[in-house]
């Protein structure tokens, strides 16, 4: 019998704990849209609230809706030993795998001026960035240059190469997520470039919203996933 | 005798063309080549020499289909800076003076894109754009344009179906096209600021599928835009020139 349970809807407690859901006796997992940690509105002026809606409720909704076809799809591709749809298949999973994937970090990347957005990092991470970048500044400015510079749809990333154990960054095209770009790069900060992140707001002026989007960066999340991954 | 039915590709033409260091291609094209991809561009009447066309009709012209806003950004500062960008792009180069579509070809480089490439396709794939387009648009085409849509695509609706497809699917930015090679016509859907010109195809009629294209008007329900576009903007009769001198293009040189 299919067994189902509901997941907390409540907490953004996890990537797996909050979107996972049973379905059917073959346990084809399915993802669901996580929650936001924070009202549409509770970003602004920065990012505003009409454009939290949309990103989250119809673009990173579409994301997840269209992974779990996918992933059906491959299910089946695979049972069946069809080897050429399974690789057909590849390219879907990877956009729509790789923007839910995406959107999930970048919803925690996120935080209300009130709850800590905007304020610099501190800790272990605070000195890495020293260390590496001159300043948290020297680190924005890195940054807010290279999403300006990202040609057609991406993300700018501030990642942690475990391996070298050393900051980085770098620009992922599409969907892609940072770690198509190395395979010991883990993300600790992801600001979405793609037009539909901030078109209705700022246009075409894509410096602009990369000027305005750290005042609601929560640097305490990306505090923690560093921390975890250095211990 | 020089076959300008079969296409060279982009990876045929670098072979046979010297190439300095940097990729960029020498003024040293082949006469033949220059000529035939000459004829390829003018076939879709694009003159754009680094100049920011306005678009044949007034901005508010395609209301309520497309809104006026979404024309002043899309024209009037995406394409106008794809052109401003170029211009200073080339400025003291090797490419500074050279036609738009040279500059196109030898960015493009294989797929290996050079730093011009976007500016100089985008601002070529805009002035297409806006050409393909007309107020009071859309609907099916008629003559000698339906008979061929009829003969390669079964259907007129079978076209539309696979053109809505490419429109539709578009990882990310990019196109999609209505394009025209070895007699054939076929649908082709392009990434960033990538066109037909490039993959060895005469250009018909395009749709921009980059967010900022429709954003303004239609959010992320781009096949609304898509639907749009082809029920109210279309201009049938652009395609159709296009396609006379894609067709007179390719046959004049045989």
């Amino acid at each position: 019998m299919a067994i189902r349970c509901v997941a907390s809807r409540k907490t953004l407690a996890g990537l797996k704990e909050t979107s996972s859901r049973l379905l059917g006796f073959r346990g084809v997992q399915t993802f669901t849209l996580p929650d936001l940690p924070y009202d549409y509105g509770a970003l602004e002026p920065a990012i505003s609230g009409e454009i939290m809606q949309i990103h989250h409720q119809k673009h990173h909704q579409a994301y997840v809706t269209n992974y779990n076809n996918a992933l059906e799809q491959l299910d089946q591709a695979v049972n069946k030993g069809d080897a050429s749809t399974v690789v057909k298949l590849q390219s879907a999973i990877k956009f729509n795998g790789g923007g839910h994937v995406n959107h999930s970090i970048f919803w925690k990347n996120l935080a209300p001026v009130q709850e800590g957005g905007g304020e610099p990092p501190k800790g272990s991470l605070g000195s890495a960035i020293d260390t590496h970048f001159g300043s948290p500044e020297g680190l924005v400015k890195k940054m807010s240059a290279e999403g300006a510079a990202v040609q057609g749809s991406g993300w700018v990333w501030l990642g942690l190469d475990k391996e070298l154990k050393k900051l980085v960054v770098d620009t992922t095209a599409n969907q892609d997520p940072l770690v198509t770009k190395g395979g010991s790069l883990v993300p600790l900060v992801g600001i979405d470039v793609w037009e539909h992140a901030y078109y209705l707001q700022y246009k075409n002026v894509r410096p602009e919203y990369l000027k305005n989007v750290w005042k609601v960066i929560n640097w305490k999340y990306a505090s923690e996933v560093y921390e975890k991954e250095c211990n | 005798m020089y076959d300008a039915t079969r296409l060279p590709k982009s990876r045929a033409i670098h072979k046979s063309q010297n190439t300095d260091s940097t990729g960029v291609c020498s003024p040293h094209l082949s006469l033949k080549l220059e000529l035939q991809f000459k004829r390829m561009a003018a076939s879709s009447a694009v003159t754009a020499n680094y100049v920011l066309k306005p678009p044949p009709y007034a901005l508010d012209a395609l209301e309520p289909h497309m809104s006026k806003q979404t024309l002043e950004f899309h024209w009037g500062k995406h394409h106008r800076a794809y052109v401003e960008n170029l211009k200073k792009q080339v400025l003291g180069t090797e490419l500074e003076g050279k036609p738009l579509e040279h500059i196109i070809h030898s960015t493009y480089n294989n797929g290996e894109l050079l730093p011009a490439f976007n500016n100089a396709a985008q601002a070529w794939n805009h002035e297409f754009f806006w050409e393909s387009m007309k107020p009071g648009g859309g609907g099916k085409p008629s003559g000698e344009l339906l008979a061929l849509l009829e003969r390669d695509f079964t259907s007129y609706e079978k076209f539309y179906e696979e053109f809505n497809a490419a429109a539709a699917t578009q990882f990310g930015a990019g196109w999609a096209w209505l394009a025209y090679a070895n007699d054939k016509l076929k649908v082709v859907k392009t990434p960033n600021a990538v066109n037909p010109l490039v993959l060895g195809s005469f250009p018909l009629l395009t749709i921009d599928v980059w967010e900022h294209a429709y954003y303004l008007d239609f959010q992320n329900r781009r096949p609304d835009y898509i639907k749009t576009f082809m029920t109210n903007l279309v201009s049938w009769e652009a395609v159709s020139a296009r396609l006379e001198a894609a067709k007179a293009a390719s046959s004049s040189s045989s």
